[in-house]
């Protein structure tokens, strides 16, 4: 294997929990709803996922945990910021915080164990092609469900009529009531599937990118995602591209530690947060345009009149 | 059966006072499913967590030493949320006015003296409100979400102390321990009462921040203008209010806040820099403000019952041996709970069934 190869594979694998998450949040933000607890969700399908395959041996059976515990947790903001029309900047906060500290107690016993490994593909002739057989036939299958889920996001939200319904919900709420469309039901959908994706992004974490479980070991890949929504003003295709910009820049700087140049690991680690900020102040620097791609109802309270 | 919200007239003064109350009261509850199902006595766990902590005078004095901290940085926070500017941030700020604050003991140990504190002190300030102006300036000059960016830098400051405790600030007499020189007696924010415990001075700062801070809220016009601008920027803009003159008002006076929070835990909780100065309290204090309703006032005893259950996690690691990182769910619970009180001010909460439904749809 190439170190070409070997690189372009550990990028995947950076990019890959940021894709995810940031797509289920996509489609959230598409709807209206600001979750701020992407955080939270993808910790507790991190540990989620880690507990249930050690307990059972199956990868597979913690990934579909992960996925439940993420659709789970987002209920709890579903129910504060639709049903009860709470602060949406507040109560995401609320969901990473729980988030953060429930994992933390719920894998305090987690701590040391080796995990469970999912499986990468291995397909006899094509896996073995030179440069690209392991990018494209030699990955994780989680890396193949943060593809279809790209493709699948983009066809759901601009060629269904369901997709074209969110988003109207997502653009003028009251509107979209009037035409009798279940405001608050579309929502709670959206909701879910945005922490079903940040669960199966935590999975990804604790199943492949490090099988272990550490508390915090999200360290702020929630938040990246958040990030790369705006990056990519609301866009499924650049968020691939963001994410695995993001996934460069993590990767690249661990590789610039590990030759050791003269600077602090400290200030190389500081650098996807960093690439984060300056990132944001480019795309939201016109300000015109971010208000023309952000969906115009996101963040507000919706309560039905009857 | 649905849940209905029936917009109130006016908002509910009763439900106004009320909601921490039933937040906290909800919380309780919460807290004993929680005891009952990891198979305690919810009633003996819920004493030696909220209420053992209490009965000892040296342990009023750790009450106290984690309360300052978060009193310190919600009352700032409580600035920046109501007018609607989401610094989440507080704990980069805190530790980079710790980093500032300790520039006189750590790089100037000699230099000693009554005036080595307040300067400590203001350096702290100086720290936090410099690293808070960061996330203002980009918010207003580049339109910038300062939720994203004031949280990023938290990693990044994290990291900034990390680099300088292991590297050029590290002892050299401290056998490779990654932490600085213990700072010399005059660097050392003193003990209140040092006969009986650990209380320092950060306590009485804390509640001289929450007085003036509830002053200028409640009695001034840059109070008034915070208000108007954070319930309605368009009202605020036909009023003659700068949104952005006050962006960067309340990260300033947040980030003084948090750094002065800094400083004092650094001077007076530790004595020295370490890798961690602080189990989270910039995040947790967002609890702390929002349970105080973001009012000061309010804020000093939401701090307290915050400062609480870190002390009931420590205490139910030993007694009953549960993690004491219950604590960090309890303060989530709480932050839930506050928020869905809240909804009560300002909706009355209809339960419809199918049969009151009917009803109403015949009369």
């Amino acid at each position: 294997m190439g170190m070409f190869e070997a690189i372009l594979l550990t990028v995947a694998t950076a990019a890959t929990p940021l894709l995810i998450a940031a797509m289920g949040e996509l489609v959230v933000e598409r709807s209206g709803v600001l979750n701020l607890g992407v955080e939270g969700m993808m910790i507790m399908g991190a540990v989620a996922g880690f507990g249930v395959a050690q307990l059972t041996g199956s990868a597979w059976l913690g990934m579909f945990a992960a996925i439940l515990a993420g659709a789970a947790f987002s209920l709890l903001f579903g129910f504060l910021t639709l049903t009860l029309v709470t602060n949406q900047v507040a109560t995401g906060l609320a969901l990473t915080l729980l988030g953060l500290g429930a994992s933390a107690m719920i894998g305090e016993s987690f701590v040391g164990l080796p995990g469970v490994r999912m499986q990468s593909l291995n397909i006899p002739v094509l896996t073995d092609l030179p440069v690209v057989g392991k990018f494209l036939f030699g990955q994780d299958p989680i890396f193949y469900m943060s593809i279809l889920l790209t493709i699948g996001v983009t066809w759901f939200l601009f060629r269904t009529r369901a997709g074209l319904t969110l988003r109207a919900v997502g653009d003028n709420h009251t509107s979209a009531h009037a035409l009798g469309v279940r405001v608050i039901r579309v929502r709670y959908l959206a909701v879910m599937f945005g922490g079903a994706c940040a669960g199966l992004a935590g999975a990804q974490l604790s199943l492949v990118y490090v099988p272990q479980w550490v508390e915090n070991m999200t360290s702020g890949r929630g938040w990246i995602a958040l990030a790369l929504v705006v990056f990519a003003s609301w866009r499924p295709w650049r968020i691939l591209a963001g994410a695995y910009l993001f996934g460069a820049v993590t990767i690249g700087q661990l590789h610039a530690q590990a030759l050791g140049i003269g600077i602090p690991s400290q200030f190389m680690s500081s650098l996807p947060y960093l690439a984060t900020i300056i990132v944001l102040v480019l795309i939201s620097r016109n300000k015109r345009l971010t208000l023309m791609n952000t969906p115009t109802s996101l963040g507000k309270p919706f309560v039905p009149d009857r | 059966m649905r849940v209905e919200l029936v917009r109130r007239q006016q908002h509910s003064a009763l439900f106004s006072a009320l909601s921490p109350f039933i937040a906290l009261f909800l919380t309780l509850i919460a807290g004993a499913i929680l005891f009952a199902l990891l198979g305690k006595n919810p009633v003996s766990a819920l004493y030696s967590y909220f209420v053992e902590p209490l009965t000892e005078i040296w342990s009023w004095h750790e009450l106290l030493v984690k309360a300052a901290p978060l009193i310190l940085i919600a009352v700032g926070l409580s600035v920046c949320f109501l007018s609607n500017n989401w610094n989440i941030g507080a704990e980069g700020q805190l530790i980079m006015g710790g980093i500032a604050g300790s520039i006189l003991p750590v790089v100037f140990p000699d230099f000693q003296g009554w005036y080595v504190l307040p300067m400590m002190l203001l350096l702290g300030m100086a720290g936090g409100m410099a690293y808070a102006t960061i996330p203002a300036f980009l918010k207003v000059r580049f339109n910038t979400n300062e939720i994203l960016t004031s949280l990023m830098l938290v990693y990044v400051a994290q990291l900034f102390l990390d680099w300088i405790v292991r590297g050029p600030w590290r002892n050299p007499q401290g056998f490779n321990f990654p932490e600085t020189v213990q700072f010399n007696s005059s660097a050392i924010l003193p003990e209140i009462w040092a006969s009986s415990g650990r209380a320092h001075w950060g306590f009485v700062l804390a509640i001289v921040a929450a007085l003036l801070v509830w002053f200028m809220l409640s009695r001034t016009l840059n109070g008034f203008e915070i208000k108007v601008l954070g319930r309605s920027a368009r009202a605020g803009r036909f009023a003659g209010f700068s949104a952005g003159r006050l962006t960067f008002f309340a990260f300033l006076v947040s980030g003084a806040l948090a750094g002065l929070a800094g400083i004092a835990e650094v001077s007076g909780a530790v004595g020295q820099l370490r890798t961690t100065i602080s189990p989270g309290y910039g995040f947790t204090a967002i609890i702390v403000a929002f349970l105080g309703r973001l009012n000061p006032l309010g804020i000093v005893a939401a701090g307290l019952v915050l400062a609480l259950s870190y002390l009931g996690g420590e205490a139910a690691q030993v007694s009953l041996g549960i993690s004491e990182k219950s604590a960090r769910i309890f303060q989530g619970i709480i932050l839930f709970f506050v928020l869905a009180s809240d909804t009560l001010i300002y909706y009355r909460i209809r339960f419809v069934t199918r049969h009151s439904d009917a009803a109403a749809k015949g009369a």
